[in-house]
């Protein structure tokens, strides 16, 4: 994302977008990630349930992987997961 | 178009409540602190009168009372309170929020020693110590200056090219409670000269909503400063553009200072607020007998406007510049070490010494300014201030 410059940015750094902190990409933050192994996830959605930043994609009530621009790396999911050994993990950045 | 005149006696509290009235605002919140107290309090009457639209918030604290100012300012109303003192020192955290929100609040500051010791009575400890919160300030002699900076300072806050907080400073007792002759403008004239609030975001915009006071982190936040300080500089001409317009109709002039026989003084006191009237008398007795001594008193000190101090003073041979706080710096006060670094690029720079004076409500009497007079007189014919930074009229 270019970054705006101040004559360009709202007064008073008020937002003006609906939702858009979706645009922020607090992933830049991590520096641990959660790998992700589908073939031992048994789409249990604790990883889900317990993400604090809504950082596990899902449909159709199956996990589908980890929204790498949102996930801060705080290791929840993979302490959570019921079969962390083969489906999460967290590994160096 | 000759205005009808309408004079009054009036305090200067009670002057600039009525200023408020024929502004009209939307919310006011009020908490009461000597020497501010009666200008919420005289509002409060107004209020149950009927005489204005204006909604009272009765609050805990001035942090309350600038918090709830701030609310109501983003919500898209126009907001005001008032202070003085330990209530301004009590609002500071929120004043550089109102600034930084860019919320256009103009706000009344009844200038009041901060403690300890204890004191309620004049100096200027209390704004000096928020010259950094980024809100313009703006200081009357009387109180009709006050009267008349209390509606251009509206103007001046809520210009587009501004949108940025105002204290109207003044006096406290010396001005806030003195009874003084001035003249009110007709209500619907100051109701034509403030105009009507345009805010630039609104929290009670359903249709376009906002959020105020977002996380802000390194990749954004200097740029937001940077904004604010452009806006000071808009400020600047904002300002003297206001200025000209109130003159219009008022007749009354206003700049970023007044000069008082300035023009071929040699000898100059710098003196902000009520003591500039003092130090006018005894340019007139001095004159009277032939010295040439002359008189700044400084108005506007955010955005401080340097090249404008420097081209006023530029005929001067010695500057007596009189702070009525300290900064315990112990290299003068405020006002001094500003002008003082703005003659750092001039050519030819007067001599300049400093006076810290009036602390606590102290009198400064036109025996104290005659004193400085000659001690500024001494220096010219030395050649040399004697003494950088002297506590006027202290026992030792
Ligand atoms: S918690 Fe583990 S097993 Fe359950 S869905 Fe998430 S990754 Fe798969
Ligand atoms: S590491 Fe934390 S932020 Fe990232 S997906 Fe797991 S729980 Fe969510």
């Amino acid at each position: 994302m270019t970054l705006k410059g101040y004559k360009d940015l709202p007064e008073g750094g008020v937002i003006t977008e609906k939702g858009n902190s979706a645009l922020y990409k607090t992933g830049e933050w991590r520096s641990m990630r959660p790998n992700y192994y589908p073939e031992g996830c048994v789409h249990c959605l604790i990883c889900w349930v317990f993400c604090p930043d809504s950082a596990i994609k899902v449909e159709n009530g199956k996990m589908l992987g980890i929204d790498y621009d949102h996930c801060k790396g705080c290791g929840i999911c993979a302490r959570e997961c019921p079969r962390k050994e083969k489906a999460l993990q967290m590994v160096k950045e | 178009m000759a205005l009808e005149i309408k004079q009054v006696a009036m305090t200067g509290n009670e002057a600039v409540a009525n200023a408020i009235k024929q502004i009209n605002p939307d919310v006011i919140a009020a908490y009461p602190i000597t020497p501010q107290t009666d200008i919420v309090q005289f509002y409060s009457t107004f209020v149950a009168n009927g005489l204005v639209d204006t909604q009272m918030v009765t609050v805990e604290s001035e942090h309350s009372a600038i918090s709830a100012t701030i609310g109501a300012s983003a919500a898209g109303a126009r907001a005001m309170t008032a202070t003085s003192s330990q209530g301004l020192a009590l609002m500071h955290e929120l004043l550089h929020i109102a600034s930084g929100f860019r919320l256009p609040i103009a706000m009344p500051v009844v200038n009041r020693a901060v403690s300890a010791p204890i004191n309620i009575h004049c100096d200027h400890s209390d704004t000096m110590a928020a010259l950094t919160t980024g809100w313009i300030q703006i200081y009357g002699e009387n109180a009709q200056e006050a009267y008349d900076n209390m509606i251009q300072a509206v103007k001046i806050a809520e210009d587009p090219r501004v949108k940025l907080p105002v204290m109207v400073c003044y006096d406290g007792f010396i001005t806030s409670h003195a009874v003084e002759n001035l003249v009110l403008l007709p209500d619907e004239k100051v109701k034509e000269f403030v105009g009507e609030y345009k805010p630039t975001h609104e929290l009670f915009d359903f249709d376009s909503p906002v959020t105020f006071g977002p996380l802000v982190l390194p990749d954004y936040f200097s740029e937001i400063k940077a904004q604010q300080a452009e806006a000071m500089l808009a400020a600047k001409e904002v300002i003297l553009e206001v200025a000209k317009e109130f003159e219009k109709m008022s007749g009354r002039k206003y700049g970023y200072f007044e000069g008082y026989k300035l023009e071929d003084a040699e000898r100059v006191i710098v003196v902000m607020s009520s003591t500039a009237g003092t130090a006018k008398a005894v340019v007139n007795e001095l004159r009277a007998q032939g010295e040439k001594v002359g008189l700044l008193k400084p108005r506007v000190i955010r955005p401080f406007p340097a090249e404008e101090y420097v081209k006023a003073l530029s005929g001067a041979k010695v500057v007596g510049v009189m702070d009525r706080a300290e900064t315990f710096s112990t290299q003068g006060g405020q006002l001094f070490t500003e002008l003082r670094a703005a003659f750092y690029e001039a050519p030819e720079r007067p001599l300049m010494r400093n006076y810290i004076f009036g602390l606590g409500g102290r009198d400064t009497t036109t025996a104290e300014i005659r004193k400085v007079f000659e001690q500024l007189k001494q220096d010219q014919e030395r050649g040399s201030v004697d003494r950088k930074v002297t506590h006027l009229d202290v026992r030792v």
